[in-house]
């Protein structure tokens, strides 16, 4: 996944809130298609970890919603395309990763790697930003995701690691056209 | 413990499940351990993880058609199963094995009230280091089925060969667990002992079987574009006819493909390209130019529900149209139909034969049912003929490719003979071959081109016929072996049927179809096809004496014995 | 160039059908509808106006999944639909979804002459070198040594090179893109959608099932290093020289683009009739 951030320094306080509000709804989208791509697949288990997923980012971002109190988060849409230029959203699930036959590990790993991509880009806020409040905020951010780094990792070793045949499907694909 | 001549059984599974792959290795342990033997497959719309189920019947004499009802269903789960509802007709006599952990039973099938058994399939693959749950599955039908383990184990073992040691444990150990699960099951059946073959026997699918058919009669080289059901056909003959000295090209598209094989068959070796409806569709105009210019070439057509992109998964019996009237102007030419899995070695073998002694297309009605389930056949006998086209030896004076001659088939040149020049054409031609508008060549050359194909003698092949009755039950292709079946049913319940499945359905053969309707009171024509266009193809080319009805029906649910028994049975008491 | 309503906010949200895709979990054709929706909402094209026309293939399917009027066509033959309909209605945005095989096999002689006609619509050719959805078969753009069932050993064949292809036959604007970037490939059809005339994007969109090698494209892919010309001389020798993983706008032209007759009546038709009278 290109890593193409572009965060002007001169960020506002509003700009930041309207971004990380943007960043967990990415999320909570993005989880949602990959559980669409598991129930379609036949792949329960995984559904129901990747609507877990969804939800745990859908209380992210209302603790960001609060958080930003009366500022209109909609409103700040245009900062945002010049964030992310070319890249998807720091803490989106890479698509690319997906596998039909793919274990709930494989779907923390994914999450983990999204967390660990936000925090890594509200750490460059705090370090490049002019404003002492927007550097304070992204500041708080980053515990919060160091939290969700902690908390995934916690949450991975329930799960145990794929054996080497995870992937395999003894049916060839099936032609349908 | 009542004694069956046929149990019939599905294995249903997705995500990975491998219900096709348990299939498979049912089949072909029982059809080692001597059973006869029947497999087809049926899958969701997706590519890879989807809901699939294997179909399998075994019985004690070969088999050619799926049994009216399933006596056992495994369910490793229940995931979107009701997509097979239809497919899989059980009843209350029925064992439906079910994971607890599998998800709902498909309603249509509880409904059906069978005996219900749980057994944890994934829980036990998951015991086994790399244990997999189809093969818990196989183990419980091979245990309720009573098949040697050994079998198992040595089918287990020449199909995981390359997957390493480790794997062939993983799967024994997961056939011996579903084996000994069985003990505490019942099916209330047992398969009879299989009567003793003097033939060897094969297991094969009819589009391998095609392949073969065409290298047995002489083809060398073969054009084809991918596409739903007959890719099978396509990657069995790739290495197989570089294996003979052939080739086979995939083509750009089918219009490339067509072409291409006229171009081998001008050259003077026999071509044959294998595709499905759409791909018949976009070659309709150069199987014009191969019956103009009378080259010999064979297409198979691997039919399935249509129309347009239609079903491409599944059977019908719909394109008869096309073949046989798709091509603009007057274009006789040959059309036949294999009727099971080794017919389709014999019909594609006879094809190459029809089309070079004859000098014109042939096309093969193949379809999905038969070109992809897998069965266990007697070994094909060698058939006597092999395609041979009459080539014009060397020529002293001016070259007549397209002469008169008593049998209507003109001596073909092939490039590289001196003196035999000529140049093929679509356009209306005279004798020597150069384009003409006069009104007596075209006749000439039409009446040639048709009479050719009417002279010619193509023996008792051109039809199956069996039995005797008032009652004719006329059907073609894959549709025989339920017809049979049908057939049987009836004698048992004291009507004489006569069958009648012409396998070559063009040109017609009116005075041997009346005399093999003779004393025939009752006509009921059976077809895979909304439109009913076997029927209506009947009655445009033959006198059917008596009284006629017709059950047609499209795919993608395959025609049963049953259904035409009913037909049958209502019509006649 | 099309009447696109700027004006128009929609969010990608809006163009996604509630039907859910067949294609395998790890199909780069997932990012490539989601490059469709986020160009469509930048564009602000009403769904209504908009028509996706597709040919057979796992490409071919998007039209389902979007909530524009589309067109599942047969296989090959997208683009003669699309002519079809954008001469008959130079009112709606055309947008046309094709394969690697379908678009260059099959499809390849309509391909030649879209780009000579250059009529104003849009080309998408998702390419994953192989045919995915008849399990496997070789492509025109795969690699001459893939081995494959029905080449066994591989094709020995050269692959097909579209986007030089067209630039030659005539296309007014041909870039290349990758499923992985889907903001920059959305950013590509934006263009390649307000651009008048044929616009032609091949956007390498990895098969995971059939072609799980292609997971190094993410690492191979790069921006184009030099900005798009005008001139297709030096637009070919760029093309014919890179590496095939130059990531960008490649070509803009300005040739005209064809322009549609349809409703232009000029002569009544008492005037056509006067001819036959005695």
């Amino acid at each position: 996944m290109s890593t193409a951030w572009s965060v002007p320094a001169s960020l506002e306080i509003a700009d930041l809130l309207a971004i990380a509000h943007r960043i967990e709804v990415d999320a909570i989208d993005r989880y949602a298609l990959l559980a669409d791509q598991m129930e379609a697949h036949n792949n329960p288990d995984l559904t129901k970890v990747f609507l877990d997923l969804a939800n745990a980012e859908q209380i992210h971002a209302e603790e960001i919603r609060r958080l930003a109190g009366d500022i209109d988060l909609r409103g700040r849409a245009d900062a945002l395309n010049a964030v992310w230029r070319t890249a998807e959203s720091p803490e989106q699930a890479d698509l690319n990763d997906a596998h039909y036959l793919m274990t709930p590990w494989h779907a923390l790993q994914m999450c983990l790697a999204g967390e660990q991509r936000a925090l890594a880009f509200f750490t460059s806020i705090v370090e490049t930003a002019q404003d002492a409040e927007v550097r304070a905020m992204a500041a708080e951010l980053v515990e919060e995701e160091a939290e969700h780094v902690n908390l995934v990792r916690r949450l991975m070793r329930k799960y145990p690691e794929p054996t080497p045949s995870w992937s395999q499907d003894d049916d060839l694909p099936a032609a349908q056209d | 413990m009542a004694e069956a001549e046929s149990i019939s059984l599905a294995i249903v599974g997705s995500g990975g499940a491998g219900a096709l792959t348990a299939g498979n290795l049912l089949l072909e342990a029982a059809t080692r351990a001597g059973w006869h033997g029947l497999l087809s497959r049926t899958v969701g719309p997706q590519i890879r993880g989807g809901e699939a189920a294997a179909l399998i019947r075994l019985a004690t004499e070969p088999v050619e058609c799926l049994a009216d009802r399933f006596d056992l269903l495994i369910g490793i789960d229940w995931l979107n199963a009701n997509r097979f509802g239809a497919e899989i007709d059980v009843g209350p006599q029925s064992l439906v094995i079910s994971d607890p952990r599998g998800g709902d039973l498909p309603a249509i099938v509880a409904r059906a009230a069978p005996r219900m058994a749980e057994v944890p399939i994934k829980e036990m693959a998951k015991a086994i280091p790399e244990g997999r749950p189809n093969m818990i599955a196989v183990g419980l039908a091979a245990g309720l089925l009573r098949l040697s383990e050994d079998v198992l184990t040595s089918v287990v073992e020449k199909q995981l060969a390359d997957k390493g040691r480790q794997a062939i444990d993983a799967s024994n150990a997961g056939l011996r667990a579903g084996i000994e699960a069985a003990t505490r099951l019942d099916l209330g059946l047992n398969l009879a002992t299989p009567k003793p073959r003097n033939a060897r026997r094969w297991l094969a699918s009819g589009n391998e079987m095609t392949g073969l058919g065409a290298i047995r009669g002489g083809i060398r080289f073969a054009a084809a574009y991918p596409i739903t059901p007959a890719s099978d056909i396509l990657e069995w003959l790739a290495p197989g006819l570089a294996k003979v000295g052939g080739a086979l090209f995939q083509a750009e598209d089918e219009l490339a493909a067509i072409n291409m094989i006229i171009g081998a068959s001008y050259g003077g070796v026999p071509a044959l390209t294998a595709t499905s409806g759409p791909g018949l569709s976009l070659m309709t105009e150069a199987l014009g130019l191969a019956t103009a210019a009378e080259i010999p070439i064979v297409v198979i057509d691997v039919m399935r529900a249509g129309p347009s992109t239609g079903i491409p998964t599944k059977s019908e019996q719909a394109d008869l149209n096309v073949a046989v009237y798709g091509m603009h102007g007057d274009a006789p030419h040959i059309v036949v139909a294999p009727q099971s899995i080794p017919d389709c070695l014999f019909t594609t073998q006879w094809a190459i034969h029809l089309a070079e002694a004859l000098q014109a297309p042939a096309l093969v009605l193949s379809d999905q049912f038969i070109g992809q389930s897998v069965a266990a056949i007697d070994r094909p006998a060698e058939a006597s003929f092999v395609g041979r086209r009459a080539t014009a030896s060397q020529q002293n004076g001016s070259y007549k490719r397209y002469e008169l001659t008593a049998s209507g088939v003109s001596p073909m040149a092939i490039p590289g003979m001196n003196g035999g020049q000529y140049t093929a054409d679509g356009l209306t031609h005279n004798e020597r071959g150069t384009p003409t508008s006069s009104d007596n060549d075209h006749r000439v050359q039409l009446d040639k081109r048709r009479s050719k194909l009417e002279r010619f003698d193509y023996g008792s092949d051109w039809l199956t016929r069996e039995g005797d009755g008032e009652l004719a039950i006329v059907t073609w292709g894959s549709l025989t072996g339920a017809a049979r079946e049908a057939v049987a049913q009836l004698r048992d319940r004291g009507l004489a049927v006569r069958l009648i499945a012409p396998r070559l359905l063009s040109p017609v053969q009116p005075e041997l179809f009346n005399a093999a309707l003779d004393g025939v009171k009752h006509i009921l024509v059976v077809e895979q096809s909304h439109g009913g266009q076997f029927y209506r193809f009947l009655r445009a080319h033959y006198g059917l004496p008596g009284a006629v009805r017709a059950v047609h029906r499209p795919g993608p649910l395959p025609i049963r014995p049953s259904e035409i028994v009913r037909a049958a049975m209502q019509w006649m008491h | 160039m099309t009447a696109i309503e700027t004006h128009v906010t929609c969010k990608p949200g809006d163009y996604k059908s509630d039907v859910m895709p067949i294609w395998c979990p790890g199909c780069g054709d997932y990012h490539v509808l989601m490059s469709f929706t986020r160009a469509f909402a930048k564009l602000g094209l009403r769904p209504e106006n908009t028509v996706v026309v597709s040919g057979i293939g796992c490409s071919s399917r998007i039209p389902a999944y979007m909530t524009c009027y589309g067109f599942h066509g047969i296989h090959g033959r997208s683009l003669a639909l699309a002519t079809g309909l954008k001469v008959a209605r130079p009112d709606l945005t055309v947008v046309v979804a094709s394969g690697d095989g379908d678009g260059y096999s099959i499809g390849g002689n309509h391909f030649i002459q879209a780009c000579r006609r250059n009529i104003d619509m849009t080309y998408v050719v998702m390419d994953n070198r192989v045919y995915g959805m008849t399990k496997g078969q070789p492509s025109p753009t795969t690699e001459p040594d893939f081995d494959t069932a029905l080449s066994p050993g591989g094709t020995g064949l050269r692959p097909f090179h579209p986007l030089v292809i067209a630039l030659a036959s005539g296309a007014n604007f041909v870039a290349r893109a990758f499923s992985g970037e889907p903001n920059e490939t959305a950013d590509i059809l934006v263009e390649a959608v307000r651009h008048p005339g044929f616009s032609f994007v091949e956007i390498l969109s990895p098969c995971v099932t059939f072609r799980p090698d292609q997971r190094e494209w993410k690492t191979k892919v790069h921006p184009a290093p030099v900005a798009a010309t005008s001139d297709p001389a030096r637009a070919a020798r760029r093309i014919m020289t890179d590496d095939g993983m130059n990531i960008g706008i490649l070509y803009r032209g300005d040739r005209r683009p064809y322009e549609s007759k349809i409703g232009a009546k000029t002569v009544e038709l008492a005037k056509l009739e006067e001819d036959f009278a005695l």
